[in-house]
């Protein structure tokens, strides 16, 4: 199979496998670009177009008041809001803790640094659904639910990312580091006008890591964020759904809102996820 | 190099200050752990003995959870009638989503291998599900599975069927879950296969050629023992995460029709949370159960890694 693949280019009788090539890759294409597509057409549907059946898959008359009519559902400004508030925290806080720490592991003598580094190995193993009830008696009883401190305490450092950062740092020169020690640089001086600029791109990696996850969370938003305007987008999106299944254009409306900033992420900077995402599956 | 050497830095010879220094350094590193070793013992560590310790309690008459009822939940757990149906449903759902996901997956990412034009815009165009949540996903297809006016029962009516309850069939609906889901994960896993794929040098395809292999022998023999490691992160990482996932079936099915879709994880929320039933006990035994799955699968990944995935 890969024979015909790779040699396709350069095998003028691959003629025939390369239409088939074309061929099988647009129909995959239609099939996983159809429920975007559909999202799109349909928020700018009537509602008497999007409830039709057999259903149109274009509008036949655009009716773009869908969008209009979604913030009078849900307060869709404020919980954009809130989203961003929530993922930018997570995300400086995962950064800054975790340089931190990476920064430990891979420069510093310390006693027990194998039991402590198994400690931040040992988090990424807890599957986060079978803590989330402690966790969430805790904020109870701590009054915050319906704040962004519950959205944002439990995600404020992070065992692989820390993880990530030290493989990355151990990378620098030592010797480097100690001409730099023995001009006088201090461990944070150092740390911010050094090592941070040179392993910008690990940095960055994380970030989008850090923020991706963060803007798609839903299991915990869920349960500690009962306001609607202490909610984030992604909750706010499915309350619409199960709030008013007839107005189904402006559902679809809000969700192309939500995954607006994400779409144009995907498509102008693929690299740039293709770092972050990878970043677990490469060593 | 020590010339242009300031200060006391480096001076410091005696093996006295070397034990202090080497105790300061010890210091050093462990206010830079500080931060995050704050934040794991409060919303990791300790969650996790109180998650054993809730398993072990019962709710008292204001609906605390502060009776200590020793192994009864776990005896209720196991000798009830509903655990074998939710194990079930959770392990049928991690295969129905894992293989065929990273099946797809592959096979798409081999055939993006292929040099012709325009493959920068098919793999934009795979890559695009990416741009949604499980939560925004899960609300389109909620739309696209609606059985009245949904389109995938308007493609079924056009080829004449009647179309299908996706959501509100017991036999279906966890299938349905799972396309969702494929769906959703399908970029990711093309991201990170054709990663894999585009770091495998072509002096071995050319070499293996010139020795008369080609076709699936080449794909057997190069392509899938170098792709191991991309595949074996894929497969772990998608299995776990199936084990998690609660968005799709919270949006779409609320658990149901008749149970069918109450995986480990929706059947905690549940048990915790839906509905004001507050059963913080019984809950809290199947995330133990959870934790311990979850535990093993690492495990074996670790295990696995060590010894047979071969890494470049």
């Amino acid at each position: 199979m890969m024979g015909w693949l790779r040699s396709a280019r350069a095998d003028p009788a691959g003629a025939i496998g390369r239409v088939l090539i074309y061929l099988i890759l647009a129909i995959v294409a239609i099939v996983i670009v159809f429920p975007l597509y559909y999202t799109i057409a349909g928020s700018f549907m009537t509602p008497g177009d999007i409830n039709s059946f057999p259903p149109s898959l274009y509008p036949h008359e655009l009716h773009p008041q869908n969008y209009q009519t979604v913030f009078d559902l849900i307060p869709l400004g404020q919980q954009y809001l809130n989203s961003i508030i929530q993922s930018g925290t997570i995300t400086i806080a995962e950064l800054l803790t975790a340089t931190l720490a990476a920064y430990g592991f891979a420069f510093l003598r310390m006693p027990w640094k194998r039991f402590w580094f198994g400690l931040f190995l040992a988090t990424m193993m807890v599957p986060w659904e079978a803590i989330i009830i402690p966790n969430y008696l805790m904020m109870a009883d701590a009054g915050l639910i319906n704040t962004y401190f519950a959205l944002v305490l439990p995600f404020l450092a992070t065992g692989f990312g820390t993880f990530l950062l030290r493989q990355a740092f151990l990378t620098f020169p030592q010797d480097l580091r100690d001409a730099a020690f023995i001009d006088g640089c201090g461990h944070l001086r150092f740390l911010v006008q050094v090592l941070v600029p040179l392993q910008r791109p690990a940095l960055a990696a994380l970030g989008v890591f850090a923020f991706l996850g963060a803007w798609n969370q839903y299991f915990w938003p869920l349960l500690v964020t009962q306001n609607p305007q202490m909610q984030t987008i992604q909750i706010g999106i499915s309350q619409l759904q199960s709030v008013d299944t007839n107005d189904l254009g402006s559902v679809m409306a809000g969700v192309v809102l939500a995954i607006l900033p994400t779409l144009v992420l995907v498509i102008f900077g693929q690299r740039f996820i293709v770092r972050g995402l990878t970043a677990g599956a490469l060593k | 190099m020590t010339g242009n050497a300031t200060s006391a830095a480096p001076s410091r010879v005696s093996t006295v200050s070397a034990a202090r220094a080497s105790r300061r350094e010890g210091m050093t590193a462990f206010l830079f752990l500080l931060p995050s070793l704050v934040v794991f013992l409060v919303f990791v560590f300790y969650p996790l003995v109180q998650s054993f310790s809730l398993s072990v309690h019962s709710n008292d008459i204001i609906g605390r959870p502060t009776l200590f009822v020793g192994l009864e939940n776990y005896v209720a757990m196991l000798t009830g009638p509903d655990f074998r149906l939710v194990l079930w449903t959770t392990f049928s759902f991690a295969i129905i989503t894992v293989v065929p996901g990273i099946g797809i997956a592959l096979g798409l990412a081999l055939l993006l291998t292929a040099r012709i034009r325009g493959i920068r815009f098919f793999r934009t165009a795979f890559a695009l599900p990416f741009a949604f949540s499980v939560a925004t996903s899960a609300v389109v297809f909620s739309v696209l599975f609606n059985s009245a006016v949904g389109v995938l029962n308007g493609f079924l009516y056009q080829l004449g069927s009647a179309g299908l309850n996706w959501l509100t069939d017991p036999g279906i609906a966890l299938i349905s879950i799972a396309i969702a889901t494929v769906w959703l994960q399908l970029g990711y896993d093309l991201l990170v296969l054709a990663a894999g794929l585009g770091a495998i040098p072509d002096e071995l395809y050319e070499a293996a050629r010139l020795d008369g292999a080609s076709g699936w022998r080449l794909a057997r023999s190069i392509t899938l023992p170098l792709l191991a490691p991309q595949l074996f992160f894929l497969i772990v990482v998608s299995t776990i995460q199936s084990l998690q996932n609660f968005g799709q079936i919270y949006i779409l099915t609320r658990g149901g029709p008749s149970n069918s879709t109450t995986t480990l994880v929706y059947s905690i929320y549940s048990k915790a949370f839906a509905f004001g039933s507050s059963d913080f006990g019984f809950a809290s035994a199947e995330a133990v159960v959870l934790l311990l799955i979850v535990l093993v699968i690492t495990t074996i990944q670790f295990g696995i890694l060590e010894r047979r995935v071969f890494y470049r």
